[in-house]
């Protein structure tokens, strides 16, 4: 929520500093008194935990590249070298590939988060916005990093990736071909491949940093939205964000990143794929391709749909259908706590997303193609029917009259 | 002042004609920024290879690397090649040749996806059409799916004995590179 700034300077140093640069004043307004509504659950401190994400693979990301070599002979050896000789490198290394997997996790809490409580909904379109395209970034560099490990996953992935474009063929002769050989800067995946996605590895996390400054500008407009999806009221509806909130995010930080620790320390390589550890061959495809754990479900919508232009489509489509969201879902309660029916199709929704995931990892045959089918049908139905159909057809239960009431249990006026 | 907002003046040219040149100078020096990315000379000058053909015994394959792609060239039995000749064409998902040494719109025909009518020696890119995976079928021990030529592992595609797609997602048949016979067992690809 926008508010009138309460900062005063304690010092003759300060208010110096205040007239010329008011840094100090607005990480008091947005940071220390920003008021906050006070019944924030735990699922509210994912943006915290993907913020402290960013930094260490900002960090660990960073040293990596005192030690990288981006050249398709040297590439594969100079990982190996990092996990063998380079001081800690096998603990930067693995903290930078299970973090991938943690800021990824720690993503898909949020954004189910915010599909569950519609944070989504107005006045916040703008902020979605900009988080499904931190999201679509992300996809970007955790696909470019996988690639400079120049395993024959790595390899693999990068053709079959690059090669989606050449779908285009079937619209304008040749076009396809001509956007693959571009981004390849050679007639197949090399070494002129190998630099331009390691300069892309290192340039989009920066992106991603100035797009989240804005989605947490876009967030401080309107403020958090919270389990009642009601606005805050009155002055008792809030708290300030410090102490209560830094607590109770820095808490879930340290639960969290336990989790990290266990891969880091005792699977690290639990969510990777052996095949990574043989060196990038061009002139052999290994059995069985499968992308990392975050991509399986685009990867079995990919594959679900026969027609490789459609495919392609459709894989797309599955995540850029998100940037419509404010405006397919039709309700105007935000909080599924109050939507009897839509808390069921979200429920459907979330095992639908689980499915496909599992499902990517399967060879596309026999029953796995149907359900993958099925799965494919309902996540596009949902967001394109479902959803819109909803707001007219449901009616929402009583709600609280305000965050206060809710929190001290007085009964939604027409409540039994 | 005296002029009327409306009518376009001097001032509102000089504007327009500015940004008009500022956008196009713009996108012209776009342009190095984007062809960078380009397979450049020394990519290009890769482009032609020659290959022995003279230790490839009947019913064998090898593959070579031609432009960092692999070359599939099989030595065909006779019983393959009646096999691909027996197709009809209404069975074939692809019915364009895709021999770079034909017209586009030479029909699939076995005879046309050989060079010269040397029915003998298959030559064929090994990039499977879907997404760029290499189709097993070269090795003796190797699954060649179920029309006895190719078949790819990632997303189960079959080729049949001229390198013709007959089933899964492959839109296209495997391309036939340009080539040419220099001696009775020699070839020049590119």
């Amino acid at each position: 929520m926008a508010h009138e700034s309460t900062f005063k300077p304690g010092n003759s140093i300060s208010k110096w500093f205040d007239d010329r640069l008011p840094i100090e004043r607005m990480m008091h307004d947005q940071f220390g008194v920003f008021p906050m509504p006070r019944n924030l659950n735990y699922l509210w401190t994912f943006g915290g935990i993907l913020t402290f994400f960013l930094v260490v693979q900002l960090l660990t990301g960073i040293v990596l590249a005192m030690h990288y070599v981006p050249h398709e002979g040297h590439a594969f050896d100079s990982v190996e070298h990092i996990m063998r000789d380079v001081n800690w490198g096998w603990l930067l290394r693995y903290m930078h590939a299970n973090g991938a997997s943690m800021f990824f996790l720690a993503a898909y809490i949020h954004i189910a988060r915010g599909m569950y409580y519609g944070s989504y909904k107005a006045p916040r379109e703008i902020l979605w916005i900009l988080g499904v395209l931190i999201f679509v970034v992300m996809m970007a560099t955790a696909f470019m990093g996988y690639s400079l490990v120049w395993g024959q996953m790595s390899f693999w992935a990068v053709t079959v990736i690059t090669n989606l474009f050449s779908s285009l063929d079937s619209i304008v002769s040749g076009l396809g071909t001509g956007i693959v050989e571009w981004i390849w800067g050679g007639f197949s995946v090399g070494n002129p491949t190998l630099n331009r996605l390691y300069s892309l590895h290192y340039l989009l996390p920066f992106v991603i940093c100035g797009l989240v400054v804005l989605h947490i500008w876009a967030l401080h407009i309107p403020g958090s939205n919270n389990p009642t999806g009601i606005d805050i009221k009155t002055k008792s509806d809030s708290i300030p964000f410090t102490p209560y909130y830094t607590v109770k995010d820095g808490f879930a930080m340290c639960v969290f990143v336990m989790l990290f620790a266990a891969f880091v320390f005792y699977a690290p390589n639990y969510l990777g794929h052996p095949d990574n550890y043989v060196e990038a061959n061009p002139l052999a495809t290994p059995p069985h391709i499968v992308p990392e754990w975050y991509f399986l479900p685009y990867y079995a919508i990919l594959r679900a749909i026969p027609d490789k232009l459609f495919g392609v489509i459709a894989f797309a489509g599955s995540i850029s259908i998100l940037l419509f969201l404010p405006w397919l879902d039709t309700s105007k309660v935000r909080s599924s706590r109050y939507r009897p029916i839509y808390k069921w199709f979200f429920a459907l929704f979330m095992i639908d997303v689980l499915v496909l995931g599992y499902l990517g990892a399967k060879p596309p045959e026999g029953l796995y193609l149907i359900v993958g089918r099925l799965a494919t049908a309902y996540y596009f139905l949902h967001l394109l029917v479902v959803l819109p159909l909803l707001g007219w057809i449901e009616k929402p239960s009583a709600m609280p009259g305000s965050i206060t009431d809710d929190v001290l249990g007085k009964k939604p006026a027409g409540a039994k | 002042m005296a002029q009327k907002p409306t009518e376009p003046n001097r001032r509102d040219f000089m504007t327009i004609a500015a940004v008009s040149f500022a956008a196009v100078g713009g996108a012209a020096s776009l342009w190095p920024f984007i062809d960078q990315m380009n397979p450049d000379a020394s990519a290009l000058s890769l482009a032609t290879i020659e290959v022995d053909l003279s230790p490839i015994e009947e019913g064998q394959s090898i593959t070579i690397s031609w432009r960092g792609k692999p070359v599939f060239i099989r030595h065909r039995t006779g019983k393959e090649i009646e096999e691909a000749k027996g197709v009809k064409m209404a069975d074939l998902p692809d019915p364009d040749a895709r021999n770079g040494n034909l017209k586009d719109d030479a029909p699939a025909t076995d005879i046309n996806r050989v060079k010269d009518k040397n029915e003998k020696w298959l030559v064929l890119v090994g990039i499977c059409t879907h997404l760029g995976c290499i189709p097993k079928g070269q090795r003796i021990g190797d699954a060649k799916g179920e029309y006895g030529g190719w078949f790819c592992p990632c997303h189960g595609s079959h080729y049949d004995t001229a390198g013709r797609i007959r089933k899964g997602p492959a839109p296209r048949n495997l391309d036939v590179p340009t080539f040419e016979f220099v001696s009775d067992t020699k070839i020049k690809i590119g």
